[in-house]
């Protein structure tokens, strides 16, 4: 393995071409992630989350494509597979959950042979491969295999659960179901695209516990995508926060929600309800959620920042990593200097 | 279950069918036009006497409630009536009818959905590619040519010029196949006559091309259409973050969901085959139920206009039936 990182992103540019011109939908990311640790990402809506996950996939949709940097995973550059070993790598050593359970299981086939069918392309269960209709006891195989899947994630009665069509299942049991079948090939790393949004708050606990355990357990290493912060101090080890297209605060969850560097990750804070508080007091963050076509050409977030100065204005704003690996891109925390050895060329964005 | 609710509805059928029958029953008889004029017109010479006298055989002089009232006792006893013109029972003439124009139908079904499923498809994966506009194109002049004029340039293209097809009929005089069960194609194979079996299938394409592309052009439209949809849904995108090839993506996830509203489309297109045959069985003498009731409603036949029609409504609400039933196979949200 490569330097003990299961997962290591370079650079990753993806744009999606725009009437207004390019949406630099993420820009310049890097991230890291070693083997069974939970990262979360955190970012308003539209700021490009589930396109870091899609590009991971390599699944960007036409016309939008990945135009620059690495993906590493155990060393290799997903970027350089052909199209015939990126499908290997797809549901077998990463799989994904998305936002949406109702939409995202196919309405039209039994949920129980949707979560068999990842099994069967990458040949899972060994045996000899024979055309449909002679293939049954491969299919009772996979058939055994799928049910127990469908037990470890909490779908009670597996077996008549297994004919049953989406319509028929709850948003959590659909859930529950993309998750058994993003886990039946035993794939170490997780992408979770908001797997809770779209669920009511006692099920969002229940699934995030199983993804927990499922942690535990099988030692999978899980992406949380979400725009919830408490969440994602409650479950990750370390948190990336994004803001449009870009990571502007990374770090374990202790330097990230203690002692948050950039003002747009302490307006997430603030903007959380607390409880625990006599009253509920909650500050959104002002202004809007930015244009990603027109975006400023210093710091993205100057526009709704509280400690903006010139400074933020004149150029773009590179990351900065403190000696304990807190990881940071404002200018704040410099004092508003810029430095003479930041590297303008590399990293460092657009250039006008 | 499935079961009785078929059954069910093939018995709604009845009473769908004996309503079209009483309207066209009235519709005939108030339009203009009186059969026996026009049969003596032809005649020559006809005494009074002998007219009345017909009038009276059929029936005409009677109130039209008492006609409406005999037809429909005939009727529901599976008795159409004779013929004015050919003096057969009108089931024994549509019977010897009816099989040329259900082969004529299911030849061009056949044709439009070997035409417009890879078009549709391929249309919709490469969307706004040449191949794409193209068969877009291709399809919007499918549907606005009128189909005797494709016909007739079809002959002389395929016919006249290249001589690779027959002009006329349903079979070649050479072939001397035995009449089974009236469809040629069937029949020939049932009996392993194989040059009757190349010749009636050589018949049957022009005329099947002819009335399958506008069906083949709105079908390649609207699977294109769904297609679109489904490819772009998240279901899809589920598929291949499982590793699935692009085959298994477009050909069963994406077109199993786009069958859906298609299956919907090809049900109502079955009554644009029954309708537009009359021309085709025209343009190619081709002897099926079309050509007859052209010259029955020419002729005033009454019986056999009624019988024919009743045919026709039948059949069409067969075929809406047989897609309401593949519909719930194929959308398990819908039951019958
Ligand atoms: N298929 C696409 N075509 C064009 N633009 C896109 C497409 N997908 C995403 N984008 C652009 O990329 C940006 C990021 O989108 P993305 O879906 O990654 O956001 P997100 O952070 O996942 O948001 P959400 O919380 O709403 O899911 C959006 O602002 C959008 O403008
Ligand atoms: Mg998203």
């Amino acid at each position: 393995m490569h330097n003990g990182n299961l997962l290591e992103i370079r650079n990753l540019t993806t744009i999606f071409p725009g009437r207004r011109g390019d949406v630099r939908a993420v820009d310049s990311l890097d991230l890291n992630m070693r083997a069974g640790e939970i990262l979360g990402i955190v970012g308003e809506s539209g700021c490009g989350k589930s396109t870091v996950l899609l590009s991971i996939l390599r699944l960007i949709r036409h016309p939008g494509y990945i135009s620059d940097g690495e993906i590493r995973f155990r060393g290799v550059d997903l970027r350089q597979l052909n199209s015939s070993a990126m499908r290997q790598v797809r549901g077998k050593e990463i799989s994904m959950i998305f936002q949406d359970p109702q939409t995202t299981l196919n309405p039209a086939f039994l949920v129980g042979e949707q979560i068999r069918e990842a099994l069967r392309l990458h040949h899972i269960i060994p045996g000899r491969k024979m055309p449909w209709p002679f293939d049954a006891a491969l299919r009772r195989h996979e058939k055994q295999r799928v049910l127990e899947v469908m037990r470890e994630v909490g779908i009670p009665s597996p077996i008549d659960r297994y004919v049953a069509y989406p319509h028929q299942f709850s948003g959590g049991m659909q859930q529950r179901a993309l998750i058994a079948a993003a886990l039946v090939c035993g794939p170490t790393l997780l992408l979770a695209d908001e797997p809770t949004t779209a669920l009511d708050v006692t099920i969002q606990a229940q699934i995030v516990e199983l993804m927990l355990r499922i942690n535990k357990e099988r030692g999978t290493a899980i992406i949380l995508v979400t725009h919830d912060l408490g969440l994602a101090a409650e479950f990750c080890q370390r948190i990336a926060v994004m803001y449009a297209g870009r990571i502007v605060e990374q770090g374990n969850v202790e330097q990230v929600v203690m002692h948050p560097r950039h003002p747009y990750t302490q307006g997430l804070l603030n903007c959380r309800p607390r409880i625990s508080m006599r009253e509920l007091r909650v500050q959104p963050i002002r202004g809007n959620v930015p244009d990603l076509a027109e975006l400023p050409f210093g710091c993205a977030f100057a526009p709704r920042c509280e400690h903006v100065q010139d400074v933020c204005r004149i150029g773009p704003v590179p990351m900065v990593t403190e000696p304990d690996g807190h990881i940071n891109r404002c200018l704040v925390h410099t004092g508003f200097q810029r430095q003479e050895n930041w590297q303008w060329s590399d990293r460092v964005e657009r250039t006008v | 279950m499935r079961a009785v609710k078929i059954l069910e509805r093939v018995l709604v059928t009845i009473p769908i069918v004996l309503g079209v029958a009483i309207l066209v029953f009235l519709f005939i008889r108030l339009t203009p036009g009186d059969p026996v004029d026009i049969m003596m017109g032809q005649g020559g010479a006809v005494s009074e006497g002998e007219m009345e006298q017909l009038r009276k055989e059929f029936h005409l002089d009677e109130p039209l409630p008492v006609q409406l009232w005999l037809f429909l006792k005939d009727a529901v006893r599976g008795d159409l009536g004779y013929s004015y013109v050919l003096k057969r029972p009108v089931t024994q003439l549509i019977s010897e009818r009816l099989p040329a124009t259900i082969e004529l139908a299911l030849g061009s079904l056949v044709i439009s959905l070997l035409i417009a499923f890879p078009i549709g498809i391929i249309s919709a994966v490469r969307q706004n590619s040449a191949v794409d506009r193209l068969s877009m194109a291709g399809a919007f002049l499918g549907i606005s040519m009128p189909s005797f004029w494709l016909g007739i340039i079809l002959i002389l293209l395929f016919s006249v010029q290249l001589k690779w097809l027959p002009v006329q009929g349903r079979i070649g005089f050479d072939a001397q196949l035995q009449n089974i069960t009236g469809y040629f194609v069937l029949d020939s194979l049932l009996s392993g006559n194989r040059i009757a079996f190349w010749s009636s299938l050589r018949h049957l394409i022009l005329p099947s091309l002819t009335l399958g592309a506008p069906v083949a052009a709105v079908v390649a439209r609207v699977l294109r259409s769904s297609m679109l949809e489904t490819l772009r849904s998240d279901y899809v995108t589920l598929a291949r973050s499982k590793g699935a090839s692009e085959w298994i993506v477009v050909l069963k996830h994406a077109l199993r969901n786009a069958l859906i509203p298609t299956v919907t489309v090809v049900g109502l297109q079955v009554g644009i085959l029954l309708g537009g045959n009359m021309i085709v069985e025209e343009v190619f003498g081709w002897p099926g139920l079309g050509r007859m009731v052209v010259s029955a409603i020419f002729d005033r036949d009454f019986p056999l206009i009624q019988g024919t029609v009743m045919i026709y409504a039948f059949t069409f609400v067969m075929a809406n039936l047989i897609v309401d039933v593949m519909y719930t196979y194929l959308n398990p949200k819908i039951e019958l």
